[in-house]
């Protein structure tokens, strides 16, 4: 039976991130956490795979504090058959060299899989890394920002969203893909998957259990500041008694302003 | 650390490499060392020689067969060899997809840091390099800094200007890399329709969300387009959620910088403003008097697009005749 193992984060939800706007500091607290939507693509794209070849098994891992057990359980109800936590104190501090390496010690541990499913970038961060770095620390083919995929065999079969052209990979398997969110509609768990997911099993391994080398996961990077950016917009509203006297308005503004004509 | 000396850049794409150099010039200048370009393709020995016009000291130049495409483990084995043997203290990857995950997969080799899309770049006063980035979906800019060298930065394009080519000296050096064998293989690849491919050279670009009703009512902003010569673009609901169009401007999508940059009906969620932050200015129609557009334009109008913008068309048309 195949195995498809699909990389999950419990990122923040950025569409209800507040600013504080004497500071400009984000506040990140009080902000809710969900799967990143682009690794619930990437879950979705596993559970096509699998209905379409008939039978495989489908894991998902994280990488996250003892809070992502929601996450996880939200994965189990849209329909992944294990879920696992890496969690350890020791993880405080890490980038994505750290959880490339982190998720490569649990995706060996696990053992036999043939296909590594990553979401292109995370909603929060949006860096894009941890996918490529699992690729290359598995030494797997790596197929990124994937629009199509079909498995036929032990080959897979992948459409690129590039910046210029549509490009079809192949590669045997196993490979790592990551996968853009014009991919799929990712489903939403019924009441009874959600009831059937509470049976199944979340395992919980620590730093210990993969036998992580410390000096591997050290953050090579830093964040120095995270503010919001400056708005130095002029906010002119143009109003008129009707559209084209707006209209008029507008286009005197934007030929003064030296944007239109020549 | 010092034994990391110089400032590389690489891409595939020739004009992103130019780009890079403009900006590793003013750099490299600031830390007293040499630029260089690491330069790979099939028979480009004049392309790579152009570089040091555009203010590579030095350029790294491997001429194979095999690399006359894009090859993932072919370049990424050229630049760990190069990386691993001459040390560079910074080095630039262009920011396409493929140079990301190239850029990720080097870093991992080597066991260092990698800060993809920085759009802009500074030296702190330890001599490290820093890059903004946006993050957070574009609530906020990251400024984000090195542990380890080479410090690996990708750049998107259009971040940086190139340089005027100037007759300058520099040294191609020809180097034989051992490359390694593909994981992957290339089945077709087939070319964007020229619109999309433009936007993100747009001078004026009007783009419309979810206030379009139809399909069709694009043309009324193609018109618009058409005496502005200017491109037409779209939020991303439109392209993912009602699957009208296959790509969009925002922050997953295209990063736009036009002159001007006309809104009508998009709400203004954070995504999109991201990817319309650098624009010169910033127009917004909306029926919603609320809408966070307006926040971030520089002038608003509260009015339905299908009345405005016929309007703005006809003003428009009559004034720059």
């Amino acid at each position: 039976m195949k195995r498809i193992i699909v990389c999950l984060k419990q990122a923040l939800d950025v569409s209800q991130l507040k600013v504080d706007p004497a500071t400009r500091q984000l506040i990140t607290v009080s902000a809710p956490k969900k799967i990143s939507d682009f690794d619930k693509n990437a879950l979705e794209e596993a559970l096509r795979v699998r209905e379409k070849i008939g039978e495989a098994e489908v894991y998902t891992i994280t990488v996250s504090s003892e809070d992502a057990k929601a996450t996880l359980r939200e994965a189990l109800a849209i329909g992944a058959d294990k879920a696992y936590l890496v969690n350890d104190r020791s993880f405080q501090d890490i980038d994505t060299i750290g959880t490339a390496y982190i998720l490569a010690e649990a995706t060996k541990k696990i053992g036999e899989f043939d296909l590594v499913l990553c979401g292109e970038a995370s909603l929060d961060s949006f860096s894009g890394l941890v996918g490529p770095r699992l690729a290359e620390l598995l030494n797997l083919p790596l197929i990124t920002s994937v629009r199509k995929l079909t498995v036929e065999g032990d080959t897979v079969v992948a459409e690129r969203t590039l910046e210029d052209a549509y490009e079809t990979v192949k590669a045997k398997m196993p490979a790592l893909i990551t996968v853009t969110r014009e991919i799929n509609q990712p489903r939403i768990p019924s009441l009874m998957m959600i009831m059937k997911a509470s049976k199944k099993e979340i395992v919980t391994w620590t730093a210990a259990d993969l036998n992580i080398q410390q000096e591997k996961i050290g953050a090579k990077i830093e964040v120095v500041e995270v503010l919001a950016p400056k708005t130095e917009r002029k906010k002119i509203r143009i109003t008129g008694e009707n559209s084209a006297e707006i209209a008029e308005k507008l286009a005197k503004a934007l030929i003064q302003e030296g944007v239109v004509g020549r | 650390m010092s034994e990391y000396k110089g400032v590389w850049v690489f891409s595939e794409k020739y004009d992103l490499t130019l780009e890079m150099l403009g900006k590793g010039r003013e750099i490299a200048d600031k830390l007293q060392t040499e630029l260089a370009s690491v330069f790979a393709g099939y028979d480009v020995q004049e392309k790579a020689s152009e570089l040091i016009k555009y203010g590579a000291d030095k350029v790294y130049l491997i001429d194979n067969p095999a690399l006359e495409h894009f090859q993932a483990e072919a370049y990424l084995s050229i630049l760990h060899n190069l990386t691993a043997n001459y040390k560079p203290d910074i080095l630039l990857i262009g920011s396409t997809k493929n140079g990301k995950s190239l850029a990720a997969r080097l870093a991992t080799r080597l066991e260092k840091g990698c800060i993809p899309d920085c759009a802009r770049l500074s030296i702190d006063k330890n001599r490290r390099l820093i890059g903004e980035r946006i993050t957070y979906g574009g609530n906020a800019v990251a400024k984000v800094t090195f542990r380890s060298k080479p410090q690996i930065a990708t750049i998107p394009a259009r971040a940086f200007e190139k340089l005027e080519p100037q007759d300058r000296s520099g040294e191609v050096i020809k180097l034989d890399v051992k490359i390694e064998e593909p994981k992957t293989e290339v089945v077709e690849t087939k070319p964007l329709e020229t619109s999309s491919v433009n936007i993100e050279e747009a001078e004026v670009i009007i783009s419309c969300g979810r206030g379009l009703e139809k399909k069709e009512d694009k043309a009324l902003l193609e018109e618009l387009a058409k005496i502005l010569n200017g491109q037409v673009g779209n939020s991303r609901p439109l392209a993912e959620d009602r699957k009208w169009f296959t790509e969009w401007v925002g922050l997953s999508g295209h990063k736009v910088k036009p002159k001007l940059y006309i809104a009508c009906g998009i709400s203004g969620v954070i995504q999109h403003v991201a990817g319309i932050r650098d624009s010169k200015m910033i127009v917004a129609i909306n029926t919603d008097p609320e809408a966070p557009i307006f926040e971030v334009a520089d002038y608003g109008v509260v009015g339905d697009l299908y009345e405005i913008l016929p309007a703005l068309t006809e003003a428009l048309r009559k004034h720059l005749q």
